[in-house]
């Protein structure tokens, strides 16, 4: 394969369209670089609409952060393999800040405060700490500090959640809250938040909603409902059944997957190509080779049909194991695409502590790639394995997103800072 | 509380025993810590013994279960899946043992056939091909959950009661008789008694330590195994490792998957107990040696149980015993006015196996009846157990029948990996509203399908708590508890099957309900 014509050349191969993946393309994108990227798009598709960049800090002590730059700074203390560890929080938040710009400019604007987490309701009657919240659900953090009297809708047929389990968990810091279960406009007996969401993109939709709901509103100051506030119009859509309703409503996240990571899918998926990116969405990257004096050709598509793709340098964003970045069996882990070396992996008898929900966190999630401060990931002596190989997202060694409320976070901060690296070695080669 | 007979534990045993009673015009109380098979008839291997396990290391215990096996067949049916079994020697497998095999099944009454390898394997496609000799005998796969309901709900039809959550604490003894039972009610934490004329202790891995509460010896052991559950079902009937019994060499069909046991390690305590990693890969490199295709199959879930092994005379030194399997697996009837305790009212009844435990249920009621001077005789042997409805769900593929059938496709599923629909859920809910107690998910899993297959748990939980709230079951921060509870449960299960898609479907149930939901702060 090394030796075959390659179909395309490029400069940066991206590997991978979850969060890291496609904040990577961004970063990427208009500076002189011929960019591809390729993969499945699965993993976005479980997106919140939060988004995450330390929640929890310590982990073994479930202590919820305020405000998350100088939590990230004390982390970068005690814990030097963590990715954050290897950037200036300056860096952090430039990264954040250019992705809900981005997000912004495509019309899906996310809310947030500069230097203080936002406590939000979750589908479950928890809470959960967040940096930014999608638009339609942020109003949900001050309706909730307020204790704001609100009604609180669910539907039925629509399954996973309920309004009731929400209000009741939630009774003692939100006593205003209160259920109601109504039929959704001409639904059938099922129903899923996609398809509402669409619905509710045409006014006439809307207008019926209102007029189902508009019988309970009592002295409700706002009205939550699941996330089903539209998909590419989400500010008309908010903005109108607000109007209609006379007061504002807002979103709660439901359970994954749901309508928030097909509105971030969807925007990275019109506007990365038209920034100039090749991309290859849907298309896994089977193989990698290496080339002969440098670079790489990497096999994209399927069995049957599938093109070569020569790159001068690679980055991978290929996800954890839910992903297809880590592959485990019982004798151990590996990188699938170029069998790096996988660290920090314990015994398998201490992968995971016997009890789920275990304060500390499972020992296996910290297992992953290690890198160096050019994000390059790096061996048993912590000497890069390739000079032109890069790495960014939750595949990297030394975190736990899911424990330390993290997720996008970690993967827009560490793609910025891979770009920005294999931006520099491709300057200088 | 008044009744005539009090028996403890709600398995295989007591739940058998109530029936048994019940039919003889006896009066009894079923009290139960747990729910329902919440001990070993929860988490066994589901292997109706044909008997020819046990031919060499306990012939007389494989006679047992060959009679057993027949009546159970003719009373049962709806519980069994007449599948027949195997038993299979690959290379390398003990020559003597295999020569024997055939005449000692005979010796015992079981019936065999000798079958050809090639024969064997196309049978069984999946068989190694290394099978040096098989055999065929008439094993079969029971469904434990739909046993023990169908026992318990033809006892209540008869007037037995049940009593779960509710837990043995103390028993007040005078005059070498037990006058008076204390059960802690542990829904509301409340003490209360029950005044019985008899005591059956049939609480099996656990009847040690009611016998000591009633002052009474009894030297048991606790033998842990553990087994696996496949995605899909590997092969059509039982498959047993024609050899001494050992670790990992049963797989059994359990409707749409299979399962595969089993270990025996010595634990301390029946309770806290965790399917172990290295049980799991001495299970998995003994069974692909049988059935190669184990090694690569998606597993969904582990379990274990607790055999509750009585310590007969034959063990004078338990640490000198290399091995539990040479313990006996017959069962053991105490009467305990002929122990040193000389309690006039008090019985023991444990060990044995779950294809015994009619029998079992028979000899016990025998015993008791003569205690209480009644002349009634036995009805399990040849009446039909009725098939209960509110048991009907435990059954894999039933509910999806049920639902195409019905054309129920207007329904909500809520559990789509066993396609259980909301009326289900509905049904199961509303018996524990009749009798004034929440239901919780585990309760609902004992009695349908939800969280068994590949998601365990992932996404039903959160829709059938969803719906459990909306339908005003449940009105406080119990539900959430609930989850949390059912959703480490499940991980029991999982944690240590975690690698492959296992770990894949591991990181996605611990990304949505800790990291969306929070549920671990
Ligand atoms: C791994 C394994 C595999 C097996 N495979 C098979 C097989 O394939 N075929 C077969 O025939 N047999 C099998 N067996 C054996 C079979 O499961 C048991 O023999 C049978 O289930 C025992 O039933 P039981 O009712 O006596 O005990 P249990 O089912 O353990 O019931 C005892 C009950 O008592 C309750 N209890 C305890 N203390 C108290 C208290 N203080 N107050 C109130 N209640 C109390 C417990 O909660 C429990 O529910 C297997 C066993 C194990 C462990």
């Amino acid at each position: 394969m090394n030796n075959q014509k390659a179909d395309i050349h490029c400069d940066l191969m991206i590997i991978g369209t979850g969060m890291a993946g496609m904040a990577a393309a961004l970063f990427a994108a208009g500076q002189d670089l011929d960019i591809v990227q390729a993969g499945r798009t699965g993993q976005l598709g479980f997106a919140s609409g939060l988004i995450d960049v330390l929640g929890i800090y310590p982990v073994a002590r479930s202590r919820i952060v305020k405000n998350p730059w100088p939590a990230i700074a004390d982390l970068g203390r005690h814990e030097p393999a963590h990715p954050y560890a290897k950037m200036a929080i300056s860096e952090i938040q430039t990264a954040v800040d250019t992705v809900l710009g981005f997000f912004e400019q495509a019309g899906y604007p996310y809310m947030y405060r500069k230097n203080q987490n936002m406590i939000m309701p979750t589908a479950a009657g928890t809470v959960k700490p967040t940096y930014a919240a999608a638009h339609t659900m942020a109003h949900g953090q001050a309706a909730m500090a307020h204790q704001q009297p609100c009604l609180l809708v669910d539907f039925k047929g629509l399954k996973g959640f309920g309004s009731r389990m929400i209000a009741a968990n939630l009774a003692r810091t939100w006593p205003g809250l209160r259920p109601v279960t109504i039929g959704f406009p001409e639904a059938g007996t099922e129903l899923h938040p996609e398809p509402m969401a669409r619905a509710l993109e045409t006014a006439r939709m809307r207008e019926k909603l209102a007029e189902n709901i508009a019988p309970y509103l009592g002295d409700a100051a706002c009205v939550a409902l699941p996330a089903i506030l539209g998909i590419s119009r989400t500010q008309k859509v908010t903005k109108e059944l607000s109007g209609l309703l006379g007061v504002p409503v807002f979103e709660i996240s439901t359970m994954v997957p749901g309508v928030s990571g097909i509105r971030i899918m969807e925007i990275f998926q019109q506007h990365l190509p038209e920034m100039g990116i090749n991309a290859f969405f849907q298309h896994n990257v089977r193989k990698a080779c290496r080339k002969t004096g440098g670079g790489w050709v990497f096999e994209v598509g399927d069995r049957s049909h599938w093109r070569l793709v020569s790159a001068r340098a690679a980055l991978v964003c290929s996800g954890r194991f839910l992903g297809g970045g880590l592959h485990a069996d019982r004798a151990g882990i590996t990188e699938t695409i170029f069998n790096l070396p996988v660290a920090r992996v314990p015994e398998r008898d201490s992968w995971h502590h016997r009890d789920l929900l275990h304060a500390g966190g499972h020992p296996v999630n910290r297992a992953g790639l290690a890198v160096d401060t050019s994000f390059r990931p790096v061996d048993d002596n912590n000497s890069p394995v390739w000079p032109d190989l890069f790495a960014a997202g939750t595949i990297l060694a030394g975190q736990d997103w899911m424990r330390e409320k993290c997720g996008s976070g970690l993967s827009i901060a560490t793609a910025y800072a891979a770009v920005r690296a294999a931006r520099r070695f491709l300057e200088k080669t | 509380m008044q009744t005539c007979v009090l028996i403890i534990g709600a398995g295989a045993t007591g739940t058998a025993l109530a029936r048994d009673l019940s039919l003889r015009g006896i009066d009894c109380i079923l009290v139960e810590k747990g729910d329902v098979n919440a001990g070993a008839s929860g988490a066994n291997h589901g292997l109706l013994h044909s008997g020819a396990r046990y031919i060499v290391s306990d012939p007389a215990a494989a006679a047992e279960c060959h009679a057993e096996n027949r009546i159970l067949k003719q009373i049962a049916p709806q519980c069994i899946e007449d599948t027949g079994g195997l038993f299979v020697a690959v290379q390398g497998d003990d020559e003597k043992y295999i020569a024997d095999f055939p005449t000692a099944c005979q010796k015992c009454g079981i019936p065999v056939q000798p079958l050809s390898p090639d024969q064997a394997r196309d049978m069984e496609p999946a068989l190694s091909e290394h099978v040096i000799a098989a055999f065929w005998v008439d094993d079969a796969a029971i469904d434990p959950f739909k046993l023990s309901l169908d026992n318990l709900s033809c006892a209540q039809a008869h007037g037995a009661r049940l009593l779960c959550r509710h837990q043995v604490t103390s028993f007040e003894i005078r005059g070498g008789r037990i006058v008076c039972t204390h059960v802690r009610d542990l829904n509301t934490d409340k003490q209360f008694f029950i005044e019985a004329q008899v005591v059956v202790n049939a609480a099996g891995a656990w009847a040690d330590i009611i016998a000591r509460c009633a002052g009474a010896q009894m030297q048991m052991y606790y033998s842990k195994g553990s087994l696996m559950v496949t995605q899909n079902r590997i092969a059509k009937r039982v498959i047993n490792r024609l050899r001494m019994p050992t670790d990992g060499d049963i797989l059994v069909p359990g409707g749409t998957v299979s399962i595969l046991g089993t270990t025996s390690e010595r634990v301390a305590s029946p309770d806290f107990i965790y399917p172990e990693i290295h049980e799991i890969d001495t299970i998995l490199d003994q069974g692909s040696a049988m059935i190669p295709k184990l090694a690569q199959t998606h597993y969904i879930r582990a379990y274990c149980g607790v055999r509750p092994l009585p310590a007969g005379s034959e063990i004078t030194n338990p640490a000198r015993d290399p091995d539990d399997r040479a313990v006996s697996r017959g069962y053991e009837l105490i009467d305990h006015q002929d122990q040193p305790e000389q309690m006039a009212n008090f019985v023991s009844i444990t060990g044995g196996k779950l294809t015994t435990c009619r029998l079992m249920a028979e000899k016990t009621a025998d015993l008791v009846c003569e205690k209480l001077g009644i002349q009634a005789v036995c009805r399990t042997r040849t009446e039909p157990v009725p098939d209960a409805a509110e048991a009907k769900w435990t059954k894999p593929g039933l509910a999806p029948a049920a639902w195409v059938r019905e054309n129920r496709c207007k329904e909500p599923l809520l559990c789509e990996c066993e396609m259980v629909p909301e009326s289900v859920v509905k049904q199961i809910a509303d018996t524990f509203a009749a009798n004034q107690q929440r239901p919780d998910l585990k309760a609902i899993s004992l009695r349908s399908r939800i969280g068994k297959g590949p998601c365990q748990g992932t996404f039903c939980s959160m829709r059938i708590m969803a719906y459990l709230y909306d339908q005003g079951y449940i009105n406080d921060r119990y539900g959430t508890d609930d989850l949390r509870a059912f959703l480490k449960e499940r991980w029991r299960g999982r944690q240590p099957l975690a690698w492959n898609n296992g770990l894949a479907r591991a990181e996605l149930m611990e990304a949505m309900h800790c990291g969306l939901f929070c549920l671990e702060l």
